[in-house]
């Protein structure tokens, strides 16, 4: 390695952090206005026209908080926890080219690695929940564990799927590969499925049981606070952004799709200004679900990852193979994709969602209980 | 000479790591050491031409196998564990251990391996191999997986479940 490639790494990553950084405090404003909005409230209004320097205000005030570290911690898993979150969050995006050639390093195995790399972060999560030795952090990294394992295999089988419509793992060859059709028209259900399951690799609404507030007040992160809680943030919108940007390499086109009648610099700013455009679109849909949809329950998000995503993606799997053997035409993995979603709509819809065990808690009206023998609801050997 | 410099590293990682598995009076270090060996073998793999095996170590073992053990140790009480090295059967685990590094060191010396000349191997040249010379082990591998996975959900299904039916 010579030394001129040594220098434009170490700029390039610095960029790239620097970049990131400053899209967070964007991503952070825009998800306060959007969310804002939704219920009808102005959001943050008083920093600057419509609050567009409250991010600033907020760097300025967890930089300047103090940084508490409780006194049952486990302390160097306890402070090793925030980068083991980071790290792979800043990653990922060594090989998320912006265009043809503004890019850090465009590997052959590029989904590979950002599957690879992405699934550390569950490393950190259950750092943060053990080191802070506190019964909610606790829960919340074991939860993290529970939900992130499982919906690691429909995250993965999402991008086999388009691996297996473009024949290639590196991002700059898919992109170029849907520059006549975009992957969300060819195989809809790959694109639900990522959507899904990266939204709960991200633990976003509606798959944010790991820090649920109402349940374990802020999961693993309870005990964090100033500069410490502020990379944990920045790593979570970091993480929000690169799957939206997946998303839009690997379903909406990226830059190529559909393709604009320039050439030479005006094509590279342009490609750039698309690709971000299709991010910021797919970032808005997130924050859109996240502003309308309840969360799950955990025994709901568990049997959804299990008895629907696994299987649906195992089902997106077949029919890629099928169509690319064959070599039928690509409209004809839409129609099986289609037919697809709408048997599992309509399965789901005609599953009884609440099944009147025989353990469940029945409520009476207090005349009736008092006539009743006592149930012995407790026990199972009873029968 | 940097890949010499990133081997040392990679190497000190692992040899790090092993000895915090072993020597960590706490378990959960000791896990966490497990996880940083076995990011240093990924690191080593990167340096002898397989990018793909790296990955697939970080998959397996950084983000899967360590992790599950993490999330078994979290739900058992911990104080049983605190003196895990002072267990009674160490000489056993000396002998076996001092036998495996001979034979691993022999190997070694037996059949030196020439990595620098050798060449990166195409991920599509890869799957050719395995799925044509070596589909019958391959497809083996996923029997027993798939067996051990049935194994697991009888073990863990009660006679009398109050689950949902």
């Amino acid at each position: 390695m010579s030394w001129q490639n040594l220098v434009f790494y170490v700029l390039g990553a610095v960029g790239l952090i620097i970049f990131l950084s400053l899209t967070v405090m964007v991503l952070t404003w825009i998800e306060r206005k959007f969310l804002a909005r939704i219920q009808q409230r102005m959001g943050p209004m008083r920093v600057g026209p419509h609050g567009l320097l409250q991010p600033i205000a907020d760097v300025i005030k967890l930089i300047s908080k103090e940084d508490i570290l409780p006194s049952w911690a486990d302390k160097p898993i306890y402070w090793i926890a925030p980068l083991a979150i980071f790290v792979p969050a800043i990653a990922i995006w060594v090989t998320i080219p912006f265009s043809e050639t503004l890019v850090l390093q465009n590997l052959d195995l590029g989904l590979f690695y950002i599957a690879a790399i992405s699934v550390l972060s569950v490393l950190g999560l259950v750092m943060a929940g053990w080191g802070s030795a506190n019964k909610y952090s606790m829960l919340g990294g074991l939860r993290a564990v529970g939900q992130l394992i499982s919906y690691e295999i429909p995250f993965i089988m999402a991008i086999l799927g388009v691996a297996m419509l473009s024949q290639s793992l590196s991002l700059i060859d898919i992109i170029n590969d849907q520059s006549k059709i975009a992957n969300i028209i060819v195989q809809p259900i790959g694109f639900l499925i990522f959507l899904a399951a990266g939204l709960a690799e991200l633990g976003r609404t509606p798959f944010d049981i790991h820090h649920a507030e109402s349940e374990v007040v802020g999961g693993p992160f309870v005990e964090y606070s100033g500069a410490h809680w502020a990379i944990i943030q920045l790593a979570e919108y970091v993480n929000t952004f690169a799957i939206a940007a997946l998303i839009a390499v690997m379903f909406l086109g990226g830059w190529s799709w559909p393709s604009m009648p320039f050439s030479g610099i005006p094509h590279h700013l342009l490609s750039v200004i698309w690709f971000l455009i299709k991010i910021y679109a797919v970032i808005l849909l997130i924050f859109w679900i996240r502003g309308t949809y309840p969360r799950l329950r955990i025994d709901q998000l568990m049997s959804f990852g299990w008895k629907v995503l696994v299987p649906v993606s195992f089902i997106n799997i077949v029919f890629t193979g099928f169509v690319r053997f064959y070599n039928l035409h690509w409209s004809i993995l839409t129609v099986l994709s289609l037919i697809t979603i709408g048997s599992i709509f309509y399965l789901i819809y005609k599953t009884p969602q609440q099944s009147r065990g025989e353990n469940s808690i029945r409520i009476v009206p207090s005349k009736e209980a008092a006539s009743r023998p006592p149930e012995n609801y407790g026990d199972v050997n009873v029968r | 000479m940097t890949s010499l410099i990133i081997f040392y590293l990679a190497s000190c990682v692992v040899l790090g790591g092993g000895l915090a598995v072993v020597l960590s009076r706490n378990i959960v270090y000791a896990a966490f050491g497990l996880i940083a060996s076995l990011s240093g073998v990924a690191g080593i793999f990167i340096l002898s031409f397989a990018p793909f095996l790296a990955l697939v170590q970080i998959l397996i073992y950084g983000g899967a196998i360590v992790i599950v053990i993490i999330f078994a140790l979290m739900l058992t009480k911990l104080e049983d564990f605190r003196t895990l090295s002072d267990h009674k059967h160490w000489p056993i685990a000396l002998v076996t251990s001092l036998i495996t590094l001979g034979i691993i060191i022999s190997t070694a010396f037996y059949r030196p391996a020439n990595l620098t000349s050798r060449s990166g191997l195409d991920l599509s040249k890869l799957a050719d191999e395995l799925f044509s010379k070596w589909a019958v082990p391959f497809e083996m591998a996923s029997l027993v997986l798939l067996i051990a996975l049935m194994g697991g959900v009888i073990m863990v299904r009660k006679i009398d479940s109050r689950d949902d039916k």
